[in-house]
């Protein structure tokens, strides 16, 4: 050899621990186990005492018994339930389809070519980033019955002659809730889509408009097909949080004016928690399980059949 | 010392056989090629015994000591990879010192060593450099020289040069035929490129479909293939086959099909008597072929039709129809031919190959 | 772009974007002026003459002032900061080891583990909180930050394990194998040359982390009750309200104050930010 060995290498003693993680399974067992662990601690097994909840008879200091399918059975034949169970479907329904379309129309605006754009972008998700209760706050204030910014700028617009009570009036307060909803989730949209636009080769469009297509109808021959994986994805999301939601409405009405704007979340935590029926709580929580497993389920469906193509 | 022996490897993924039965052994300061098309095997092979794979039987053993439970790192083996697999995040020199670092190597030894391989390879400007700012050719060496510096008793090397363009990939097999000859470090190369594998090669195993097919040194792969697939594959272009059917006729052999109809000399008939009546396939090599004038009228001939002239300056390579096949020719490049020629083409007897028609191994 | 007239760019692009601006900023803006806004002013009804509520000519730092001395917001941002802190390193070990297992490695059960952690990732906190409070008042954690700082990880481990897998994959395998026959173990491999070159993921995984952790509420208001223990979401909306008085320039300061960490910490990393976003919903 022509370099001169000056120090041979010498097979250190095997170090045991470290040789046993030579083995891919151990490793993989080794790195896996703290978010097992906390995994099963707190989402595993709080679900399985959350169903054993919603047969008991349990209240905040008492254990209960077992009483079968009667929190449930109650639920479902209390009013208050039923109006959260459409205002849920109302609140996840509507606010989607706004911020799909907004945020989607925001997309397509970002997509440009302008002066400031990263800036418009980093501002734009401010929204998705503050803190939910804090933001929602500015919201209340807005809506505020008597000091409303908003009612000031439309009577001094001259579209409203009288205050309009937004968060008196049941109709209205949902109304105020979805807009806070669309405020909030319209960024997400937006920068999700953004991201799935830009992976759109401009050269498709070119095409498509030297072929001769409008830009009405490249859009919907060309970006919009390519843009479906990440749109199912964001909404299949969006819909999971929202139909969840509980913050907005917890700040904006508390689920009044009467129970009235109440979702299954806000109910499930004025019974659970505000009166302490731990029991039926956990019925309403889970009542929410079937809607969001369907949604998982296709979410996987979707995710795996994109993978495989 | 890095003799390597390889002893009834075989490898299963799953149902699939990818290695079948590899046995080899390779001499101290040996260089030898493993080549084939992709998926024959021979990255899988070099993988296990980088220990990379897990061996599924059979035996590998360094210098006499069985490894086949070692890691990777308890191997004293240094590798090349495709794509270099620079670390990403570390300067040259760190890339470099990585391996005596992970063996614990004193400060000052791991800087002589990185200084005495960067010398070699004169890449000693760029040991401050992080992978992205060099070039193709600069990453090749500095994934050399992380080699190097290990002083390791085998290199193993995936293809190192197929990212390279040609003109470098040319210069770079030169410097690596030379870095071999003066570190004389047992190498064991994987590639495709059958050039590559002539060059480098003191000896070539020539893989396909997870079964060594040959081992020979490189003359004597092309000289005397063990097959019809190891002809096929070294040299290039391309050796000619052609499938005939032997029959006698006044004493001698006659190899003939719908276009050809060829006297074999004598030497080539002697190898075929038992084979009159069936059908062989027969391959002449590019070069070997000429066309004939009176001094070849004792060489088989046949005729042709040129379908392509390709004129590479050195040579010119004819594309020719011969019956019902193809053929090519590499003559000489003052030849004045032209499309839709017609020729007799000269066969060197004496460079005449043939196989059995369905083993494909050499008679 | 190939326009025409100068007044389809207005009509296409300028207009909409100053409403969705408009539309998108206009309450963070409310937010700053009611809370430098002397009480005065704030409380005149809407339809009352000479309100200009767009602007103040005497600005005034009291409410920034009640908010320190009279209520423990100090305490409220530092108990945010904290467990934000905590829980987001927390998650990023568990979510980086996790996520190199599940993308880079050979085991029994990859694939189902795999799924089962993106499922708890799409599980929402109001499904569990009920049950949770009651565990966490078993295991005597209740109304301590650990209570929180042990369960936030279970939304934000699957997300960094989602994300991080994502990295792992594009990390050259050769990269590892090259490190182990350098005689790096595999573990070694993975703390020196796969987790290094994907610290850019890291830095998104934690920073989105952060900002959720930050954010949440619902686990908060029900594990914490008494008042210097709360997180600044809990403590705005529980300790600012008497009855049904509101006090909106203490609040609008206490949610501006609240969200400048996070405004901060996102303006640092935005493009990490924002790839951990897009990173977070890409199938």
């Amino acid at each position: 050899m022509a370099i001169a060995e000056t120090q041979v290498y010498l097979p250190q003693a095997p170090r045991p621990r470290l040789r046993l993680l030579e083995d891919e399974r151990w490793l993989a067992f080794v790195l896996l186990v703290p978010t097992l662990v906390l995994l099963g601690m707190f989402i595993a097994y709080p679900f399985v005492r959350g169903i054993l909840l919603s047969v008991s008879s349990a209240r905040v200091g008492v254990p209960g018994d077992f009483v079968g399918l009667a929190n449930f059975y109650k639920i479902f034949n209390d009013g208050i339930f039923r109006t959260s169970a459409y205002n849920t479907f109302v609140y996840t329904g509507v606010t989607t389809v706004f911020k799909l379309a907004l945020g989607l129309w925001l997309a397509m605006l970002l997509n440009r070519n302008f002066r400031g754009k990263a800036f418009t972008r980093a501002f734009i998700l401010l929204p998705f980033i503050i803190p939910t209760v804090l933001s929602t706050f500015a919201w209340k204030w807005m809506f505020d019955p008597t000091f409303s910014v908003l009612n000031w700028l439309l009577y001094h617009l001259g579209l409203i002659t009288s205050r309009i009570n937004w968060l008196g009036d049941p109709d209205l307060a949902m109304i105020s809730i979805i807009i806070v909803n669309i405020w909030r989730g319209v960024p997400f949209f937006a920068i999700s889509l953004l991201a799935g636009l830009q992976t759109i080769s401009p050269e498709l469009n070119e095409a498509a408009a030297i072929d001769g297509a409008k830009p009405w109808q490249r859009f919907w021959h060309v970006t919009w097909p390519l843009l479906l994986p990440v749109t199912m994805v964001v909404v299949l999301f969006s819909v999971i949080q929202t139909f969840a939601d509980f913050q907005i409405v917890y700040v904006m009405t508390g689920g009044g004016p009467a129970n009235a704007t109440h979702l299954f979340a806000t109910y499930a935590y004025q019974i659970g928690i505000g009166t302490g029926i731990l029991s039926e709580g956990a019925a309403i929580a889970l009542a929410m399980f079937p809607i969001l497993f369907l949604v998982v389920i296709i979410q996987l469906l979707y995710i795996r059949r994109v993978e495989v193509r | 010392m890095g003799q390597v022996v390889l002893k009834g490897i075989n490898k299963f993924y799953e149902s699939v056989h990818a290695v079948k039965d590899v046995n080899l052994q390779i001499r101290d300061k040996e260089f030898v090629v493993f080549v084939g098309p992709s998926g024959c095997g021979k990255t899988t092979t070099l993988r296990m015994i980088a220990g990379l794979e897990a061996i599924s039987s059979g035996d590998i053993s360094i210098d006499g000591n069985v490894i086949n439970a070692l890691a990777p790192m308890d191997r004293d083996i240094a590798m090349v990879f495709q794509n270099y697999a620079l670390y990403p995040h570390m300067s040259v020199y760190d890339n470099m010192a990585f391996g005596l670092k992970m063996r614990k190597f004193e400060k000052p030894e791991i800087d002589k060593r990185v200084r005495e391989a960067a010398d070699i390879l004169g890449i000693g400007e760029l040991l401050k450099r992080k992978p992205r700012q060099l070039s193709g050719g600069q990453r090749q060496r500095v994934a050399l020289g992380r080699a190097i510096v290990r002083h390791p008793r085998v290199f193993l090397f995936d293809e190192p040069l197929s990212n390279l363009d040609a003109k470098l990939r040319v210069q770079m097999r030169v410097e690596l035929k030379k870095l071999h000859l003066r570190l004389g470090t047992t190498a064991i190369y994987v590639t495709h490129d059958q050039v590559e594998a002539m060059t480098l090669g003191d000896r070539v195993v020539v893989m396909k479909d997870g079964v060594v097919q040959q081992v020979g040194e490189p003359l004597e792969l092309y000289n005397q293939p063990a097959n019809k697939f190891v002809a096929g594959f070294i040299g290039s272009p391309a050796m000619n086959f052609a499938t005939v059917t032997v029959t006698e006729a006044n004493g001698s052999l006659i190899a003939e099909n719908s276009g050809l109809r060829i006297k074999l000399p004598d030497e080539t008939a002697q190898r075929l008597r038992g084979h009159v009546g069936r059908e062989v396939t027969l391959g002449v090599r590019p070069e070997d072929l000429t066309v004939a004038d009176t001094a070849d009228l004792d060489h088989p001939c046949f005729d042709a039709v040129i379908e392509v002239v390709e004129q590479l300056g050195s040579e010119i390579l004819l594309d020719m129809k011969v019956g019902e096949g193809v053929m090519v020719a590499s003559i000489e490049p003052t030849a004045r031919v032209k499309v839709r020629d017609k020729l007799r083409v000269a066969m060197r007897p004496s460079r005449l190959h043939v196989f059995d028609a369905k083993t494909e191994a050499a008679i | 772009m190939i326009e025409g007239a100068i007044w389809r760019k207005w009509v296409f692009f300028y207009v909409p974007m100053a409403l969705f601006l408009l539309f998108l900023l206009f309450p963070f803006y409310w937010m700053v002026i009611t809370s430098v806004r002397p009480d005065g002013e704030l409380y005149r009804p809407w339809n009352s003459i000479n309100y200009n509520p767009f602007w103040t000519w005497k600005p005034t730092l009291d409410h920034v002032r009640y908010l320190f001395e009279e209520t423990l917001f100090a305490s409220w941002l530092w108990n945010t900061t904290f467990i934000a802190l905590a829980s987001t390193a927390i998650s990023l070990v568990c979510g980086v080891f996790a996520g190199y297992a599940l993308s880079r490695l050979n085991f029994p059960f990859a694939g189902s583990l795999g799924t089962g952690i993106f499922i708890t990732y799409l599980v929402p906190q109001t499904l569990l909180f009920i049950p949770l409070a009651e565990i966490i008042r078993n295991y005597r954690l209740g109304d301590t930050p650990w209570s929180l700082i042990l369960t936030y990880p279970t939304f934000l481990i699957p997300f960094c394990t989602w994300l991080m897998m994502g990295y792992f994959k594009a990390v050259p395998k050769e990269l590892e194998e090259c490190a182990r026959i350098d005689g790096a173990s595999r573990w070694q491999a993975m703390l020196y040359i796969v987790i290094p070159v994907a610290i850019p993921g890291i830095l998104s995984a934690g920073i989105f982390a952060f900002t959720l952790s930050w954010n949440e509420f619902i686990y908060a208001l029900v594990f914490l009750s008494s008042p210097e223990q709360k997180t600044v979401p809990v403590g705005v909306t529980s300790e600012l309200i008497r009855g049904d008085v509101f006090f909106w320039g203490p609040l609008m300061a206490g949610a501006l104050l609240g969200s400048i960490p996070v405004a901060i910490a996102y303006s640092l990393f935005v493009e990490h930010y924002v790839a951990g976003l897009t990173g977070s919903v890409k199938g």
